[in-house]
């Protein structure tokens, strides 16, 4: 790929984006559950471009001992990029984006999972982006709940995630990695969508406090679309297997 | 009970597949079986993926489609010693927490540590079957083999299932399980952490029952299953040569 350090054009005359998508819309996304045997649950999901792997194993005994907490189980929480997964190879080493990305996966997912009922016991989630083409974290975020689920472990609710954002003037849902790079503003969301409750915010960039009310707005779009294909990813396996035998 | 007691709506079928957050039910309703259906304020809400099972049109509970082991006392578990410790074994039996097995209850007698090695009588590796004596939420699951069928196994091939899976591999009132046993003439001890033990007279039979076994495991949610399963042996056992075709056709 070449590189230009020029901002490109990212909002067209009629209102179209850089890829051809209007403001409100989402880029194509697969969702598919139960891809790796030795996982407990796992899944994988891809926003566009992006694509993201993610692992769950537990409850297990939590290892070393002295981590665990005698109350709930422990959840654990890697992001990682892999190497292959951006135009430039990223070192493998965890870095300071990825260990803090760890922490907010984690809080995300903490209010979802009913962690009492497994005291002693750690809960491993492992989200592994293969392909960077922006919005990886919430596309962990979703893959991480999916896997979850497949793993069996009680959960609330399902946690989404899905950026809002403004690029060119114009709040867009689910940004890409040209539209994050150079738009005015980016905002991950997480939510758990059937509860109404909100488990993950950032913003990069500047949002008026009305846009801010606006992004939100969208963001909730989006998120009941991606709560319908989770629900409708972890039903698959099992409508598909009736409809054959 | 007065009438406003019984003021409720159930917004699922029978047998409906649930997801996580699904709402299944508004008002008076008792939530069958906790954790895997959770009550949320006035509404019962599904906590895993599973079948929805309403009894008595006021109890909703959630059937897991996936799931791991969690221990319950008096569950038959076929563990594996993993740790020797001076007085006790450490077993996993694929929960999250070890199995621990004393001693004094594998021997039926007080035991000197000073005086024997347990890796005389187990060593890591060994397979038994046991049932759980006591579990709570402070300790570690204890085992027992005292009982009938219990103790250290031999002999026979361990088959890994999902837990979740168990109630259908035994159906019924057993009817699953006399059918696999009694096609195949195989002995087969199901345990509830998803450990399947068999003993098999020929290894044909064996590499029926193991498919029959996975089919039931991928098919668990589908009814009519043990019919088909019944079919499933007699094709193998044709296709195997074990019994000649003109028989059945």
């Amino acid at each position: 790929m070449t590189k230009s350090y020029e901002k490109p054009k990212l909002m067209s005359e009629d209102g179209k984006r850089h890829d051809g998508r209007l403001p409100e819309d989402l880029r194509p996304i697969k969702m598919e559950v139960g891809i790796l045997k030795n996982a407990s649950g796992s899944a994988l999901v891809e926003y566009g471009g992006t694509k993201v792997i993610a692992a769950v194993y537990g409850p297990r005994e939590a290892q070393p001992k002295h981590i665990s907490i005698p109350t709930r189980a422990i959840i654990r929480c890697r992001y990682h990029m892999a190497p292959f997964s951006t135009h430039e190879r990223k070192s493998p080493a965890p870095s300071r984006r990825e260990i803090e990305l760890s922490k907010v996966i984690r809080e995300a997912l903490e209010p979802a999972i009913i962690s009492e009922l497994y005291p002693k016991a750690s809960i491993d989630v492992f989200i592994e982006v293969l392909n960077a083409d922006g919005g990886t974290r919430t596309a962990g975020v979703t893959a991480a709940a999916l896997a979850l689920a497949d793993a069996g472990i009680p959960m609330r609710d399902l946690v989404a995630g899905i950026a809002v954002g403004k690029v060119e003037g114009v709040l867009v849902l689910d940004l890409d990695e040209l539209e994050d790079m150079y738009g005015e503003a980016d905002m991950p969301i997480a939510a758990m969508p059937g509860k109404g409750v909100i488990t993950l915010l950032q913003l990069n960039g500047v949002l008026t406090p009305e846009e801010f009310e606006e992004a939100l707005q969208l963001a909730w779009k989006g998120l009941k679309k991606i709560y319908e294909l989770q629900k409708e990813a972890l039903k698959k396996r099992y409508t598909e297997l009736s409809i054959e035998s | 009970m007065s009438e406003e007691e019984v003021k409720y709506k159930i917004y699922v079928n029978s047998r409906d597949l649930v997801t996580p957050g699904d709402i299944l039910a508004e008002g008076n309703v008792e939530a069958l079986n906790y954790p895997y259906v959770i009550k949320e304020g006035n509404y019962v809400v599904s906590t895993v993926v599973g079948l929805v099972d309403i009894q008595n049109n006021n109890k909703v509970g959630v059937i897991p489609l996936e799931g791991f082991y969690y221990p319950k006392e008096g569950d038959m578990v076929i563990g594996i010693v993993e740790e020797i410790g001076v007085t006790h074994w450490e077993v996993n039996i694929r929960a999250p927490y070890k199995g621990v097995l004393t001693a004094s209850d594998f021997l039926g007698r007080p035991f000197n540590p000073a005086q024997e090695d347990l890796s005389k009588y187990l060593n890591v590796g060994d397979v038994i079957i046991a049932k759980i004596e006591s579990f709570d939420r402070t300790r570690d699951p204890l085992l027992t083999v005292k009982g009938k069928d219990l103790g250290k196994v031999t002999e026979g091939t361990i088959i890994e299932v999902d837990p979740s899976r168990v109630p259908r591999i035994i159906g019924k009132k057993k009817s699953m399980l006399n059918v696999l046993t009694s096609e195949t003439g195989c002995n087969v001890v199901v345990a509830q952490n998803g450990r399947v033990l068999i003993k098999c007279p020929s290894e044909e039979l064996e590499a029926i029952l193991i498919l029959a076994i996975k089919k039931i495991e991928r098919e668990a949610h589908t009814s009519g299953l043990t019919e088909r399963i019944r079919e499933f042996i007699l094709e193998q056992k044709i296709l195997r040569g074990v019994i000649k075709s003109d028989k059945v056709l």
